[in-house]
C-alpha cells in the first residue's frame, strides 16, 4: 500500500516559493526556460504533490499510486524542481537542468523519477489520463489519475476528444486542471481562440466544474482532495492563475513565456521571492 | 526447399475470406488467454471486427466515438498502467489521422499499443480515396520501436493477432476489407520478424505481402508456363524484416520484384530497395501505388487498373527478365 502523504510540516506557500527559486535559478542558465507557464502553476504542483497525490518518491511506480502528468510540458522546470522538493530525486540534480547527458531535459521524458510518461506536445495529456482512469477502473482500487493542462493547450482538438470520452465513460476517478493564465506564446488566449465562458464549456461537455485562485495552494489542494464532486462525472478545476506569478517584472506579461534571466535580472527575481515569503 | 503449407486448391479453387476477420477471431482468442487484453475501437466495431470481442467482454470494450486521436492515447494511457490494448479503426483514420499520438504516446515510450488498420489498400469497393489508405507502410515503418505486420491471408491475420497479443510491443496491424484468397492453412507458421518462402526459383524472386502474395503464387505459376523460374517469399512481417530469408533468395536468384496493395515509396519497395542497396545490390522492380491516389471501383476493376492482378504481375515480371 502507498501510505498517504502525511501533513507537510511547513506551509504550502513557502514550499511554492522554494520551488520558485529553483525555476529562476534554472532559468538563469545558459538555455532559459518556459518561466512564466512553470510559475503559474506553482502553487497547484505544491497542492498535488504535498496534500493531494498518493504518490512515494522512494516506490514511483507503486501500482497503488495516484497518477499525474504535466500536460502542458513545457512547464517541466516547475515540475522538476517539485519532484526533487518531494524526494524523487536530490534537489542539487537541478543544477544540471538542460545541459547535455542531463535526464532534466526541456520537456520531461520517463527517465525522470516521478514522470510517469513523456509530455510537451500540447493535447495528449487528457486522453492519457483517461487512459490510467480505465486501466484502474478494471483493476480496482481507488488511485485517481490527475493532469494538468494549460489553457492555450485546450486549443488542441484531441482535448475536446478526450473530454467526450471521460463524460460518456463516467470516470470520476479523472481530475484535471486547468492553468488558466490567459496568456499564450503570442498573446492572449481570449485574443487569439476565445474560450470563454470556460467553466460553462466543460459543464457542456458533461464535467464537473470548479474555478478557483489558482496561487491559494491551501484551496486548491481542498478542492482537489475532495474530487470526484459529482459521483459518476469527471471534474475539473479551472485554476485562475497568473503567467509569471511572483515575479513583478514578469508577471501577467506575454514576454514571461520564455525567459533567459541575465545575472542582474536572476538577483532581481531571488529579491522578489524572498520579499513575497517574507510576507506570506 | 520451402517447407511452407499452403492451401490445396490455393491457386485454382481458393476460398475467400476477408482478412479483418481473423483479427476478429483472434483478438477473441487472445482476450480469453489474458485479461490483460482490452479493445478500444472508433465507431466501426463491426467494420473492424472488433465485436465478436465486444459482446464476449463488454467489461474490457472502450468506445471512444469517431475520434482517433483519442483512441491511440487512450490506449497508450492503458498500456502504461499494465493493459495490452488494441485500438482499431479504418487504416485511412487511424494511422491516418492519428501519426504523431502514434509517435509520442505509443512508439517513444515503447508502450504495447497494437494499432489495428482495417480496410487498406485501394480494396475498399467504392469507398474510394479518401479512405483508400496507400501510406500506411511507409509511415508507421520509420517509427522507432514499431513493429509493421501485414497478414497475407484472414488465417495468417488470426496466427499474427495472436502472436502480437502474447508478445506486447507497439505495433501495426494492416487489414484489408474484401474478401480475399486464402493459401495458408492452419498449419502454417507465422512468427513477428519472420518472413516465408512460398515457392522456389532460379530466375527471380518475387517479394510480396499482404494481399498481394496470393497474386505473387498465380504470377509464379503463370511465369512457370513460360519457361521462367519465379521464387516467392511472403513477407507479413515489414519490420523487422526479415533481411537473412530476403538476401538468401535474392542471393539465389539476383533480380527482385517487390509487390504491394500500398504506396512503393517507403513500403514494401522502399524497404527491400534499402535492404539492397546496402547489402546485396540488384536490380529491384516495384510494383504497387506509384506516387497517385486511389479511385471509386470494385477491388478486382481497381486491381486491374493499377496492374496488380498475377496475370498482369507475370507480364510484368516476363517484361523485365526478356529486358
Amino acid at each position: 500500500m502507498t501510505a498517504a502523504q502525511a501533513p507537510a510540516p511547513e506551509p504550502l506557500a513557502s514550499i511554492a516559493t522554494r520551488i520558485r527559486a529553483h525555476v529562476v535559478d534554472m532559468c538563469a542558465g545558459p538555455e532559459g526556460g518556459h518561466l512564466g507557464g512553470a510559475f503559474s502553476c506553482v502553487e497547484v504542483l505544491t497542492a498535488l504533490y504535498f496534500s493531494v497525490l498518493k504518490v512515494d518518491p522512494q516506490r514511483p511506480d507503486d501500482p497503488a499510486r495516484d497518477r499525474f502528468l504535466l500536460s502542458k510540458g513545457h512547464a517541466a522546470q516547475a515540475l522538476y524542481a517539485t519532484l526533487a522538493e518531494r524526494g524523487f530525486f536530490p534537489v542539487e540534480e537541478l543544477a544540471g537542468y538542460g545541459r547535455p547527458g542531463s535526464r532534466l531535459m526541456g520537456h520531461p521524458v520517463r527517465a525522470v523519477p516521478g514522470v510517469e510518461l513523456p509530455t510537451g506536445s500540447l493535447g495528449h495529456g487528457l486522453a492519457l489520463a483517461c487512459g490510467f482512469a480505465l486501466a484502474t477502473r478494471y483493476a480496482g482500487g481507488d488511485s485517481r489519475s490527475f493532469v494538468l493542462l494549460g489553457d492555450g493547450e485546450l486549443q488542441e482538438g484531441s482535448v475536446w476528444e478526450a473530454a467526450i470520452a471521460a463524460a460518456s465513460l463516467g470516470l470520476d476517478r479523472l481530475v484535471a486542471v486547468v492553468d488558466r493564465n490567459g496568456l499564450q506564446l503570442t498573446g492572449s488566449t481570449e485574443r487569439i481562440a476565445p474560450m470563454e465562458p470556460l467553466a460553462e464549456r466543460w459543464r457542456g461537455f458533461g464535467w464537473a466544474v470548479r474555478d478557483v485562485d489558482g496561487h491559494d495552494a491551501s484551496a486548491l489542494a481542498d478542492h482537489l482532495a475532495a474530487a470526484p464532486w459529482e459521483p459518476g462525472r469527471p471534474s475539473v478545476l479551472i485554476a485562475r492563475t497568473v503567467k509569471g506569478h511572483g515575479l513583478p517584472f514578469l508577471a501577467g506579461r506575454t514576454a514571461s513565456h520564455y525567459v533567459t534571466l541575465s545575472e542582474r535580472n536572476h538577483a532581481r527575481a531571488i529579491r522578489a521571492l524572498r520579499a513575497t515569503d517574507a510576507a506570506s | 526447399m520451402t517447407t511452407y503449407p499452403i492451401a490445396p486448391d490455393a491457386l485454382t479453387k481458393p476460398h475467400l475470406e476477408p482478412i479483418r476477420f481473423g483479427f476478429g477471431r483472434g483478438l477473441l482468442a487472445a482476450g480469453e488467454l489474458d485479461e490483460r487484453v482490452v479493445a478500444l475501437c472508433a465507431d466501426l466495431t463491426e467494420s473492424t471486427r472488433m465485436h465478436l470481442f465486444r459482446d464476449r467482454f463488454p467489461e474490457r470494450f472502450v468506445g471512444v466515438g469517431v475520434a482517433e486521436q483519442n483512441l491511440v492515447t487512450v490506449a497508450a494511457g492503458m498500456a502504461h498502467a499494465g493493459m495490452i490494448p488494441f485500438t482499431s479503426s479504418y487504416a485511412a483514420f487511424s494511422p491516418g489521422r492519428n501519426w504523431e499520438q502514434i509517435k509520442t504516446t505509443a512508439a517513444l515510450n515503447d508502450q504495447p499499443v497494437v494499432v489495428v488498420g482495417s480496410h487498406a489498400g485501394v480494396n475498399v469497393g467504392y469507398d474510394g480515396a479518401t479512405h483508400q489508405m496507400l501510406e500506411d507502410i511507409a509511415i508507421m515503418r520509420v517509427l522507432p520501436n514499431m513493429r509493421v505486420i501485414v497478414p497475407g491471408d484472414s488465417l495468417e491475420a488470426e496466427r499474427a493477432t495472436r502472436a502480437l497479443a502474447a508478445d506486447p510491443a507497439p505495433s501495426y496491424l494492416r487489414l484489408a476489407r474484401d474478401k480475399t484468397p486464402i493459401f495458408s492453412t492452419p498449419d502454417s507458421p507465422f512468427e513477428i520478424g519472420r518472413a516465408y518462402l512460398l515457392a522456389d526459383g532460379r530466375d527471380v524472386s518475387l517479394i510480396a505481402t499482404g494481399t498481394m502474395t496470393y497474386h505473387a503464387l498465380v504470377a509464379a505459376d503463370a511465369l512457370s508456363r513460360k519457361g521462367i523460374s519465379a521464387e516467392v517469399v511472403h513477407v507479413p512481417t515489414i519490420k523487422p524484416l526479415d533481411s537473412a530469408t530476403i538476401l538468401s533468395s535474392l542471393r539465389r536468384t539476383g533480380r527482385a520484384v517487390t509487390i504491394e496493395e500500398a504506396q512503393v515509396a517507403g513500403g514494401l519497395g522502399g524497404a527491400i530497395c534499402e535492404l539492397t542497396a546496402a547489402e546485396h545490390p540488384v536490380p529491384v522492380l516495384r510494383l504497387g501505388m506509384r506516387d497517385r491516389y486511389g479511385e471509386s471501383g470494385g477491388s478486382t476493376e481497381l486491381l486491374e487498373k493499377f496492374r496488380l492482378t498475377g496475370t498482369q504481375i507475370a507480364e510484368d515480371v516476363d517484361r523485365l527478365i526478356q529486358g
